[in-house]
C-alpha cells in the first residue's frame, strides 16, 4: 500500500471513528457508513441448501418425497393428537379442521380450512417445529402425509391424494385472499 | 395531611389532578399506593441499625437482588405438557423508571430456551445474495456497533383487553409483556452489504436456532433500516431466554420478529408466509379479513401505581406513575385524567425521552376519597393517540388477539381499593 493510500485510509477509519459517538442511542440506522471488517466465511449454495427449512408459498424449498391422507391419519393419531385432539379438533393446541363458525361470525373457527392462506405453510411448519416433543425427527414422506392428512380434514383434498412438491402448492386454500397487509405489502406473486 | 393539602394549587383536570409543576415543588410529600409494609429490625438505642455493627459481606463475582426483593418475579403461564411453550411476564407494577433488569425482561418462547454452545453457532445469511456468508460470534464481535435503547412488546401483549368483562389481575400478567433493555450489537445492514444485496431481494426470513425453528419475514426496507444483530443487553452477553448469543432487534416492531438465537437470514423476493405471520400474529376482523404485517407496535401508555392489587390509604396528594411508548418513534406527550376521561391534565414526562423507548411519565394527583376512574393516554410524534378501548374494539372487533393498545382504567372504589374497568 503505497503512503497517500494509506494516510487515505486512516483519515477514513478516523472519520468513522468520530461519528460513532454522535449514533448514539439511534438503533443500528447508518449515520455514516462504519468501516466493517468483512469476516463473513463463503457457504457454497449447496451447503446453505442442506440446512434450509424455509418453504415458500409457490413450493420453493420443498424436498422430494409424497404422502397421503391415510398415512398421515396414523402419524397424527400417534404424535399429534395429545395436544391438537382427534381429528384435528382441537385440545391444548389450537384446533386444525372441524370448525364451521366462518371469520365473520362472533366465535369464529381459525381452522387450516377457513383461516390459513397457503398450504405450503403446513409443510414448513411441521417439518421445523413437529412433534414439539422431538422437533426434526419427521422426513419428508411423513410431513407430506401430515399435510395430507390435515388438508384432507377440512376438504381440500381427497384421502388418496398423494402430495409432493408439486401438488402441494396447487392446493386451493379458501382464505387465499383473506389478508390484508398494514406496514408491509407482499408481492402479488406470493399473495 | 391537611398541612400538605392546604396551599396545593388548584386542580388543573377534573377529579383532582395537579398540574406536573406540582411534582417539582420543594416538600410537597407525595404518598404512594403500596401492597403492605412488614416488621422492621429492631434498632439500638442510640439507633444504630444491627448491620451498622459489624462488618458487611465480602465481594461478590455477579451481584444479586437482595433477598428481601426474592419476592419479585417474573409471572410464568407455561402449557401444562410443554412448559417451556408460553410466557412469563414482567412485574411492571412493581419496577420503577424505564429499564427492566434483564432477568425480568418478559419471556414467550414457543419450544424452550434451547442451550446453544457459542462457538458452535453461525448466522447464515443466504437466498438473494451475491455470497452466501456465514458468521461466527468471535468475528461479528470484531465488527462496529450500535445501540438501541428500546422496548420490546410481543403482539399479544394485553390481549386480555379484548375480553368482554374486565380481567382481574396485577397489571404486569396481563399488559407485562413489554420490557425495555439497551441492545448492542452489529447493524443488519452492515452484514447483508458484506454479503452482496440481489436487486430482485425485497424480504428476509429470520430464523432462530431454537426446537421450534421460529422463523419471521420482514421487509428488506426495514432490516436495512435500523435493525441489529445484537450480541449484548444492558451491556453484557445475551441471557439465554433473551436469545444467547445473538438476536435480531428491529426497533419499534413487535417481539416475534425480534428473532432470538439467530441463525438464519435469508434474503427473497417476497416473504416465507410463516405459520406466525398467517395463522398466528394476524387479526381477524370484524369483516372477515386479517391484518398481516402488523409489525410496528403503536401508541400506547399504562398506568403502573395506583393499579389492581394496591390500596391508597385515605384521601391524599399520590404521585401517579406509568409507562409509555410508541413503535413509530418518540412519545409527544402522556395525558392522565382522573374522572373517567372527561378532563385530562398533561403528566411530566421523564427524561431521556427516546424513540421506540419505555417513557416513564408522572402526574399528581389529590384525591379526595370518592370514587375515581384513572386513565393516561399517550400521543406519539407521528401525532398517534393511543385510543379509547371502545374505538378500538369498533374498529377492529373482539377476535383480533394481538395488537391491544387502548387506553387502561383503573376504577378507585372510597375505600381506596383498585379494579379494572371498562369505562
Amino acid at each position: 500500500m503505497s503512503t497517500p493510500e494509506r494516510g487515505r485510509r486512516l483519515a477514513l477509519l478516523l472519520a468513522a471513528a468520530l461519528t460513532l459517538p454522535s449514533a448514539g442511542l439511534a438503533g443500528g440506522k447508518l449515520g455514516a457508513e462504519p468501516i466493517a471488517p468483512r469476516l463473513g466465511q463463503p457457504v457454497g449454495a449447496a451447503d446453505a441448501a442442506r440446512s434450509d427449512l424455509n418453504v415458500y408459498p409457490d413450493g420453493r424449498g420443498l424436498p422430494p418425497g409424497h404422502g397421503n391422507a391415510a398415512q398421515g391419519k396414523a402419524l397424527y393419531d400417534a404424535q399429534c393428537a395429545v395436544c391438537h385432539g382427534p381429528a384435528g379438533r382441537g385440545a391444548s393446541a389450537e384446533e386444525l379442521a372441524g370448525g364451521s363458525e366462518p371469520l365473520t361470525s362472533e366465535a369464529p373457527d381459525k381452522t387450516v380450512g377457513l383461516y390459513w392462506p397457503h398450504a405450503t405453510t403446513l409443510f414448513d411448519f411441521i417439518r421445523r417445529a413437529k412433534p414439539m416433543f422431538a422437533p426434526g425427527a419427521l422426513g419428508a414422506d411423513e410431513v407430506y402425509a401430515l399435510s395430507a392428512y390435515l388438508l384432507h380434514l377440512n376438504g381440500l383434498v381427497g384421502a388418496d391424494d398423494e402430495l409432493n412438491a408439486r401438488t402441494l402448492p396447487a392446493v386451493r386454500m379458501p382464505n387465499r385472499a383473506g389478508f390484508v397487509g398494514i406496514d408491509a405489502q407482499a408481492p402479488a406473486a406470493a399473495r | 395531611m391537611s398541612d400538605r393539602r392546604r396551599g396545593a394549587p388548584a386542580p388543573v383536570a377534573g377529579g383532582g389532578l395537579l398540574h406536573r409543576r406540582v411534582l417539582l415543588q420543594r416538600g410537597l410529600v407525595l404518598a404512594t399506593a403500596s401492597a403492605a409494609g412488614g416488621a422492621a429490625a429492631q434498632a439500638r438505642e442510640d439507633g444504630r441499625p444491627p448491620w451498622m455493627l459489624t462488618p458487611g459481606q465480602p465481594f461478590s463475582g455477579y451481584g444479586q437482588p437482595s433477598k428481601h426483593e426474592a419476592s419479585l418475579q417474573r409471572r410464568i403461564g407455561g402449557h401444562k405438557l410443554l412448559p417451556g411453550n408460553g410466557v412469563s411476564w414482567t412485574p411492571l407494577e412493581d419496577l420503577e423508571g424505564m429499564i427492566t433488569p434483564a432477568g425480568l425482561h418478559f419471556e414467550r418462547h414457543h419450544n424452550g430456551v434451547p442451550d446453544i454452545d457459542p462457538k458452535a453457532h453461525r448466522l447464515l445469511i443466504d437466498g438473494l445474495v451475491r455470497q452466501p456468508l456465514q458468521f461466527d460470534l468471535a468475528a461479528l464481535r470484531r465488527y462496529p456497533m450500535r445501540s438501541h435503547l428500546g422496548f420490546i412488546e410481543c403482539g399479544g401483549n394485553s390481549n386480555a383487553g379484548w375480553h368482554p368483562e374486565p380481567i382481574q389481575r396485577p397489571l404486569g400478567s396481563f399488559h407485562g409483556m413489554v420490557s425495555c433493555n439497551e441492545w448492542t450489537g452489529v447493524p443488519v445492514a452492515v452484514l447483508l452489504k458484506e454479503a452482496g444485496l440481489d436487486p430482485k431481494a425485497a424480504w428476509g426470513v429470520a430464523e432462530g436456532a431454537d426446537a421450534f425453528a421460529m422463523h419471521l419475514s420482514l421487509p428488506l426496507a426495514r432490516l436495512m433500516d435500523d435493525a441489529l444483530v445484537a450480541l449484548y443487553q444492558n451491556g453484557e452477553p445475551i441471557r439465554p431466554e433473551h436469545g444467547y448469543p445473538m438476536r435480531l432487534v428491529v426497533p419499534g416492531c413487535e417481539g416475534v420478529v425480534n428473532v432470538k438465537w439467530l441463525r438464519r437470514l435469508q434474503l427473497a423476493t417476497g416473504p416465507v408466509m410463516a405459520r406466525n405471520e398467517t395463522a398466528k400474529y394476524t387479526e381477524l376482523q370484524p369483516d372477515g379479513k386479517a391484518r398481516q404485517f402488523t409489525h410496528v407496535m403503536e401508541v400506547k401508555s399504562l398506568i403502573t401505581s395506583p393499579s389492581f392489587g394496591q390500596r391508597l390509604r385515605g384521601p391524599d396528594v399520590y404521585e401517579v406513575r406509568g409507562l409509555a411508548w410508541s413503535g413509530r418513534g418518540r412519545v409527544r406527550k402522556v395525558e392522565v385524567s382522573a374522572d373517567g376521561g372527561k378532563s385530562w391534565a398533561e403528566a411530566a414526562l421523564q427524561g431521556p425521552v427516546l424513540p421506540k423507548c419505555l417513557t416513564r411519565f408522572r402526574a399528581a394527583w389529590q384525591w379526595d376519597g370518592k370514587p375515581a376512574v384513572l386513565k393516561s393516554r399517550a400521543t406519539d410524534d407521528s401525532g398517534a393517540v393511543q385510543p379509547e378501548r371502545e374505538l378500538l374494539v369498533a374498529q377492529r372487533g373482539l377476535n383480533g388477539y394481538f395488537h391491544y393498545n387502548a387506553i387502561l382504567a383503573w376504577g378507585i372504589d372510597d375505600e381506596g381499593g383498585i379494579t379494572h374497568v371498562y369505562a
